[in-house]
């Protein structure tokens, strides 16, 4: 396997685009985007972490196998959050007598 | 029949294999020997193994009469919890993959050992810091949350040692992980020349499809344990409602690892039931890619069901649907393995070893914990056999009935490659019948007792309920006595057992090519594969003298 030397200017580059994306995420969590909230924040936190799994894991220069496991994992994550949004998404949808406890009823009295 | 055997030579011990290369104490504990580290997973695994035996005792012996006579309702809990998280997480998990996995898949496909040795040294190291804290929180104060962990009760409600067990098994996640990661990588990198990927034996692919389970959910749950203690520690809200968490969201999460670990546990057993029975029928097995395929449909199927492990805890309807759709699926690549095996078996020359009466176990008992867990994917059905003694006994028929007995059938197996001796075969097949009549004995009456609407994890029940419960119980000393027997055998046989030779079945894999116990490099030369898996008839190395037409290969060339 041939090992890819990266800059230190690269590791620079992505460390301060690291920084400014925390900054962004603070900044955002002072700020009321409505729905959008999880969103924001998802999103700059996907961005950050491509960022560490291209350049600090070496995934751009990595063989392609390699890159064919990761898209695999990302897939294997995308069954997990799918599936348990399909039971999230559809509760409570024509439920009328098998409509789960609300989460009121769990809290300790 | 078809084949007869020539007599058996008389065998010597090699001058030097991996047992004597070395010699003290250091020389285990800083082994990177793949086939020693499983010896050492051996030894751990069987210590568990009587840990969660011992609790499974108490219950069956607590449960001898309707008001329970031997411990509190508060001991019961913890004696339930520390049978399924000790068997679960530190014995069924770890057994077929770290003992004979790791011992074999090198041997099987030509290597000289692991692809990463050291890494696999770590792994124990691992799976022994996890197994401490686990035996510590058994030691100070016990676990009463169920094997499961359910939130609240884990995260809030509990007042037994909760927080090292659940980082006792995160800990041990990484043992599992690195085992994983070490197979997959040994599998695509390590093979001996002309070892094709078709012309590698079914336990490999078994453990391959295992692997990718292995590596892909566990760490969900480690992560989902790690956020369990993390609520209890330190009140940060996942799944506790009161602080904005949700009970629900652990059960996905956590199912969504351990139903895929039923498949760690059952996927090995079957890869040593695809070794055992072409072995002892004969005969090229039926249908080689299918049941190599159906092993990674398994594991792939496997990830898309957890939620019917939900169906009355407040999951959506539909969701419920899907997944119970979702579940039928799986039946699918089981039943292609069953049916190959049993098609393998037809005009073979099947002898009764040992190892084949524990495959035979295994398949009727497989097919049984099988057919049982379509009820329990059925919606209507599953509302009223939820939570009963009906879903003890099933998945009892999978992990006892079926990865249990593929462990011991496949220590049988390989016992002379791994010892270089033979054990007492009639001792043996008496002890694979007692185990198959006690597990039977303990397991259908549970199957009973649910149907009839005894709850699990319940310290009493009805009297009308007790007939059942004591067959139960005596089956449970019959079974013990079915593992006791083995143990003693088997040790004994180490010293004193006949002494096996290389290949003493005959099988065709090739593990049986060097010697038994076999050098520390596996092979004096590394072997170059011409054949095909478990191809009887153009093996004149087997020293089987064909006296009938033979059938073809299991598979064409690749």
């Amino acid at each position: 396997m041939s090992e890819h030397i990266v800059s230190p200017k690269i590791y620079l580059v992505i460390f301060l685009t690291l920084m400014a994306g925390t900054a962004a995420t603070v900044w955002a969590a002072y700020h009321n985007f409505g729905a959008f909230n999880i969103v924001i924040a998802l999103a700059i936190a996907t961005f950050k972490a491509t960022l560490v799994v291209l350049y600090f894991m070496h995934a751009r220069y990595s063989p392609k196998r390699t890159q064919l496991v990761i898209v695999c994992s990302i897939f294997w994550l995308a069954i997990m959050l799918v599936l348990t949004l399909a039971d999230y998404r559809t509760r409570g949808m024509h439920e009328s007598r098998l409509a789960p406890p609300s989460n009121s009823n769990l809290v300790r009295a | 029949m078809s084949t007869t055997t020539l007599p058996a030579p008389v065998h010597k011990m090699p001058r030097e294999d991996y047992l004597n290369a070395t010699y003290g104490l250091r020389s285990w504990l800083l082994t990177t020997d793949h086939k020693r580290i499983a010896l050492l997973y051996l030894g751990s695994v069987t210590v568990f193994f009587f840990i969660g035996g011992l609790f499974a005792t108490m219950i069956r012996i607590h449960l001898l009469t309707p008001n329970g006579f031997l411990v509190t309702p508060e001991t019961y809990n913890k004696l339930f919890t520390m049978h399924g998280v000790a068997m679960i997480f530190f014995f069924l998990i770890p057994s077929i993959p770290a003992v004979l996995g790791n011992f074999l898949i090198p041997l099987m496909i030509g290597a000289k050992d692991l692809a990463f040795p050291k890494l696999n040294l770590l792994s124990w190291y691992i799976y022994l810091v996890g197994g401490c804290f686990v035996l510590y929180s058994f030691g100070t104060g016990g676990l009463d949350t169920g094997w499961t962990f359910y939130t609240p009760l884990s995260s809030v409600y509990s007042n037994s040692a909760v927080t090292p067990a659940v980082i006792g098994i995160f800990i041990n996640g990484f043992s599992s992980i690195l085992t994983g990661l070490n197979f997959i990588v040994t599998i695509h990198t390590m093979r001996a020349p002309g070892m094709t990927w078709f012309r590698l034996p079914l336990f490999v692919w078994a453990h391959y499809a295992t692997s990718l389970v292995m590596v892909l959910g566990t760490p969900v749950i480690a992560i989902t344990l790690l956020l369990v203690g993390l609520e209890r520690m330190f009140h940060l809200g996942f799944f506790n409602p009161a602080l904005g968490g949700d009970p629900i969201l652990f059960q996905h999460l956590f199912w969504f690892y351990s139903h895929p670990a039923v498949y760690i546990m059952i996927l090995p057993s079957m890869g040593v039931i695809s070794e055992i029975i072409p072995t002892f029928a004969r005969k090229p097995i039926f249908g080689y890619s299918f049941i190599a395929g159906s092993s990674i449909a398994i594991a792939v199927i496997g990830f898309l069901v957890w939620a019917h492990h939900m169906f009355v805890t407040g999951e959506s309807t539909y969701a419920a649907l899907t997944f119970s759709f979702l579940s039928y699926l799986v039946a699918i690549p089981s039943a292609v393995k069953v049916f190959n095996w049993t098609s393998t078996l037809y005009q073979g020359s099947i002898s009764w070893d040992t190892p084949m009466i524990y495959a035979f176990g295994f398949i009727g008992l497989f097919l049984i914990g099988g057919l049982t867990g379509l009820f329990l994917a059925c919606l209507g059905l599953d509302i009223h056999i939820h939570d009963t003694y009906f879903v003890v006994a099933h998945f009892h028929y999978i992990m006892v009935g079926g990865a249990v007995m593929g462990y011991v059938g496949g220590l049988h197996f390989w016992w002379p490659k791994i010892t270089g001796k033979l054990y007492p075969e009639v001792l043996a097949r008496i002890a694979a019948v007692t185990l198959f009549v006690g597990f039977n004995l303990t397991f259908f009456p549970q199957f009973m007792l649910g149907y009839m609407g005894m709850p699990r994890r319940y310290h009493t029940y009805p009297p009308e309920f007790q007939v059942l419960n004591v067959l139960s119980t005596a089956g449970a000393s019959i079974l013990a006595l079915g593992y006791l027997l083995p143990m003693l055998y088997l040790t004994w046989s180490m010293r004193y057992g006949r002494v096996a030779g290389p290949n003493p079945w005959p099988a065709t894999g090739l593990e049986w090519k060097t010697a038994s116990p076999p050098p520390t490099e596996n092979f004096d030369v590394t072997p170059e594969v011409d054949w095909e898996p478990y191809d009887f008839r153009n093996r004149p190395d087997l020293g089987l003298a064909a006296s009938g037409p033979l059938p073809a290969p299991a598979h064409g060339d690749d």
